[in-house]
């Protein structure tokens, strides 16, 4: 251990401003690349779920159509 | 020799392997970053010139080295993707590049927020700082001009050529430490010496830039697995995986 106490931890020697200022800066920016993925493959689920209401859409109504002739 | 690789064209395929891996580099990069960090900004001893203000090393310097290692590799992709015409090289360009300026910028505001207690400004315009803010301006140009065609395939060569050019700026960020004069303070590990750091504060150095690795790894992953299936939403492999993963975060809900 490098600090004798918690404020020790904290303080860094008077240059805890700075050190967990870029730690939690860096933190968010990751924390924003990957929830900004997870939105995106949510995004997709609910575009996928589209893309298949419409096949089925098409598929009634070509039966649909066939069983009326 | 390469056959190996030829399934890989195959998005489908692409997909199985990336999907097996993710959860393995994930695991790895959460234990390999929390010791580094802990070790690095707890039980590394504070350096005899800058105190513990030395202790941003633990993410500036991972941070900086895999925004050109993610460069390189997204360089590579644009190579293949130009010569062979891979689909799924190209779409590898998207999934690395926001995740490669996630970390120049990283590097850039770690640096700045180091540079002002030891150097006291936070920016000055010298070679290592203005070719890594280029890098930035690299990677928003690759996506930019990925996105700026109609035809995705256009775009995707366009923003590989882009990608390719700006390798050149790799040297340049590496080099300029010993090219110009600088504020910047030289290599610490990477040069044919031995490091110019002691074992306490090596250790954890290269504990964190093995996480670092691995967390970018992990985000393109992610990244990229979104991309095949956004290509191949129409197929029933990529919808079976949508709908399979929808079913089971909404049973999570309940």
């Amino acid at each position: 251990m490098a600090f004798d106490s918690f404020s020790e931890f904290v303080h860094m020697g008077g240059y805890g401003l700075y050190v967990w200022s870029s730690f939690f800066l860096t933190f968010l920016v990751i924390a924003g690349v990957a929830l900004e993925t997870s939105v995106q493959r949510r995004r997709l689920q609910k575009e996928s779920l589209k893309v298949q209401r419409r096949k089925q859409r098409l598929a009634r109504r070509t039966q649909q159509a066939s069983a009326e002739e | 020799m390469w056959r190996w690789l030829h399934p890989y064209a195959k998005p489908e395929a692409t997909y199985r392997l990336v999907d097996k891996m993710l959860p393995w580099f994930a695991g790895l990069t959460v234990i390999s970053l929390l010791v580094g960090m802990v070790w690095g900004l707890a039980f590394a001893p504070a350096d005899y010139q800058q105190g513990d203000s030395y202790r941003i090393i633990y993410i500036h310097v991972p941070a900086a080295i895999f925004s050109m290692g993610a460069y390189f590799g997204m360089a590579i992709c644009g190579a293949i993707a130009l010569i062979w015409q891979i689909k799924t090289a190209e779409w590898a360009l998207p999934a690395i590049a926001p995740v490669g300026a996630a970390m120049t910028a990283i590097a850039l505001f770690t640096g700045a927020i180091w540079g002002k207690p030891m150097w006291g400004t936070w920016w000055v315009w010298d070679a290592r700082l203005t070719s890594e803010l280029i890098l930035l301006f690299l990677y928003i140009g690759v996506m930019a001009l990925y996105a700026a065609f109609d035809d995705a395939r256009t775009g995707a060569k366009a923003a590989s050529i882009l990608a390719i050019v700006g390798v050149v700026n790799l040297p340049i960020i590496h080099y300029s430490v010993e090219w110009w004069n600088t504020l910047h303070q030289g290599a610490t590990i990477t040069k044919f010496e031995r490091p110019s750091i002691a074992n306490s504060m090596l250790w954890p150095l290269l504990i964190s830039l093995l996480g670092f690795m691995l967390l970018t790894a992990t985000l393109v992953l992610m990244r990229y697995k979104n991309q095949l299936l956004k290509h191949e939403l129409n197929r029933p492999w990529a919808q079976a995986e949508l709908a399979q993963a929808s079913s089971t975060s909404a049973e999570e809900k309940r």
